[in-house]
């Protein structure tokens, strides 16, 4: 069909089996807006990051050992007697925590831009699933090593469906198939963590067709004219993608080498103890906004629908935003609530970290009511009463000065240029 | 093609429907059917329900001294109460208690506090076994992971946990030795 590759092997087989015609029509021809600025590195990164995680990890469960009375053992022994075991455990677990700097980075950007508007709301929508699989892969996973916070947070965790009214116990029951988290508990958790990556890469798979589908969106938010506001992938951002996966290397190997437990808990280098809960529990840092919004409200079951409900409120974003403007950068009223919500998150995250007690009490609560505040009122709200700036005729034009070939005209595509 | 034919003839139309209505509950319900044993398979198995009794011997412990034992993979507290304590948990009005119970209700003798030590909210283990332990504002016990408040008797008192510490089924086998489950 293609008939495009001069290589008679690689046109045999395409002839056969359309591989190459469909990379070539997503990793190299497909067409990209001319604009995109380093915030769009972040999707590639995050592709970049599930691929050191799988790799780390099956290497990791080659030596590690799912039983309660193993597992702790098994993983001290990974760090101190499988040839480069610290080295692969490291990475996977400061990958954990780059993985969702990356992956939120990544929100933000789709937050600032509009991207989450249509076109795109499907796209939108498996980046959220996307998420939420992370967040199940990235919990069990902690439970593994079974040090105090592994059990303590798995405790915790799991307990947030007991919450649920009438069926709330038998379904913790299920979870743990016992009476508390034990061994049962740990091998299954083991099981979905080896699965749950593979479900991502088939998440990342179909985000990518939506992708391609509709298109990367831009820093202008506006629709390219023509092929003069784009050009192709390979090689314009498969280089800068690479450039930006040094940079990401530089930040994530320092961690490994230099401060490989900058993200952990000391806690976890105990040994689960069933009988006694630490001082001082607290989630992986990337959880700690919504642990802060569960802690907010003063009601079980309460807490776990507004934590829930913080997540679920992403997928509405569509429709909350009622401008017509995608990108921020002509919206300047919303750029400022835009900051003012990525602060709410940041303070959320701190609350998250700190006891319950006095002031933060306060503070988390207000935090959390602007959460959703921010969603529920403000974005609607703005949409309406907003005056945005004129947008540009198209990507080219702010340029080229406002020279910019409209769609149609006779100029040739830049491209080749 | 078929279809207008069946028209014509009337009847055929909502026969070949409800064959296939028929056929696609079927399969469902069955499909549905088929998922039980592997959702089931993930309830507890024979074994851990097999493990689920221990016995304790009261004999050492104290007038206000409290032991932790491990039954279901959980910690029991076990409290020898002192005469202020029992006078303290009976004489609370229902009204004042979040998740209202008779301290009577509670125990089978009223120097033995019997009950799981795991904090009806997100199940950490509260404090208040060991003397040195804080014990919260109703002198009871005092779970740290969200501050939860337990009086003397195990009940909520205050905090986000919503009822008492659950009293497990047990027996006096003797006057000084109790079988819990
Ligand atoms: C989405 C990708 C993944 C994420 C976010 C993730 C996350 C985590 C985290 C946070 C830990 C705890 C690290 C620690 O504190 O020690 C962990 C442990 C572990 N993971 Fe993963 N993981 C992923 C993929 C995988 C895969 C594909 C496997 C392979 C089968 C795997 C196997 C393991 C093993 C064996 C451990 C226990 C050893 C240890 O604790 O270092 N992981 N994972
Ligand atoms: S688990 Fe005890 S207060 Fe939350």
């Amino acid at each position: 069909m293609s008939g495009e590759f001069n290589n008679k092997t690689i046109k045999w087989v395409d002839d056969r089996l359309p591989i190459f015609t469909m990379l070539k029509h997503s990793a190299v021809d497909y067409p990209t807006p001319k604009n995109l600025s380093y915030w769009w590195n972040f999707g590639s990164l995050a592709g970049f990051v599930l691929v050191i995680m799988i790799l780390s990890g099956i290497f990791l469960a080659m030596n590690y050992t799912a039983n309660t009375s193993m597992a702790f053992e098994s993983v001290e022994r990974i760090m101190r007697d499988v040839n480069y075991g610290w080295l692969l455990r490291y990475l996977h677990a400061n990958g954990g925590s780059m993985f969702f700097i990356v992956v939120y980075i990544h929100m933000f950007r789709g937050m600032y831009y509009g991207s989450y508007k249509g076109p795109r709301e499907l796209l939108w929508w498996l980046g959220l699933l996307i998420m939420v699989a992370m967040m199940a892969t990235a919990f069990m996973g902690y439970v593994l090593p079974w040090g105090q916070m592994s059990f303590w947070g798995a405790t915790v965790i799991t307990n947030l469906f007991s919450a649920i009214p009438l069926v709330g116990d038998y379904i913790v029951t299920w979870l743990w198939g016992g009476f508390s988290v034990d061994n049962p508990t740990l091998n299954r958790f083991f099981a979905l963590h080896y699965l749950l990556p593979f479900v991502l890469f088939a998440l990342v798979f179909l985000h990518l067709v939506a992708l391609h589908a509709v298109k990367s969106n831009n820093p202008l938010g506006i629709d390219p004219k023509g092929p003069q506001d784009t050009i192709p992938f390979h090689p314009y951002f498969t280089i800068k993608d690479l450039y930006g996966m040094g940079v990401f290397m530089m930040v994530y190997l320092a961690f490994v080498f230099w401060a490989p437990d900058f993200f952990g808990e000391p806690d976890n280098y105990i040994p689960a103890n069933p009988m006694v809960t630490p001082a001082h529990i607290v989630p992986e840092w990337y959880f700690l906004p919504f642990y802060a919004i569960l802690r907010a409200v003063p009601d079980k079951l309460g807490g776990v629908i507004m934590m829930f409900g913080s997540i679920i409120v992403l997928f509405f974003l569509p429709w909350l935003d009622t401008s017509k403007v995608k990108s921020g950068r002509f919206r300047p009223l919303y750029k400022q609530f835009f900051w003012l919500f990525v602060i709410d998150c940041l303070v959320l995250g701190y609350i998250g970290a700190k006891p319950a007690e006095g002031a933060y009490v306060l503070i988390g609560q207000i935090a959390t009511a602007y959460y959703f505040f921010h969603f529920l009122v403000l974005l609607p709200l703005i949409g309406k009463i907003e005056k945005t700036k004129p947008l540009p005729h198209s990507i080219s034009a702010p340029v080229l000065k406002g020279g910019g070939i409209p769609a149609g005209a006779t100029a040739k595509p830049m491209e080749k240029a | 093609m078929a279809e207008a034919a069946t028209h014509a003839a009337g009847q055929g139309e909502t026969r070949r429907d409800f064959l296939l209505y028929a056929t696609t509950a079927v399969g469902t319900v069955g499909t549905a059917l088929a998922l039980w044993p592997f959702v089931h398979s993930m309830n507890p198995a024979a074994d851990v329900l097999a493990l689920s009794s221990t016995e304790v011997d009261l004999a050492p412990i104290a007038e206000g001294q409290s032991v932790t034992v491990t039954w279901r993979g959980k910690p029991v507290f076990i409290r020898h109460r002192t005469k202020e304590e029992i006078e303290k948990a009976r004489s609370v009005q229902d009204s004042a208690l979040p998740d209202p119970q008779k301290d009577e209700d509670r125990v089978k003798k009223p120097e033995w506090l019997v009950m799981i030590g795991v904090c009806t909210h997100l199940g950490c283990v509260p404090l208040g076994q060991k003397a040195s332990d804080p014990k919260g504002e109703f002198e009871g016990w005092f779970c740290p992971c969200h501050g939860s408040h337990y009086d003397t008797s195990g009940r909520i008192r205050k905090g986000p946990a919503p009822t008492n510490l659950p009293v497990p089924e047990y027996a006096f086998l003797t006057d000084t030795t109790i079988k819990i489950g």
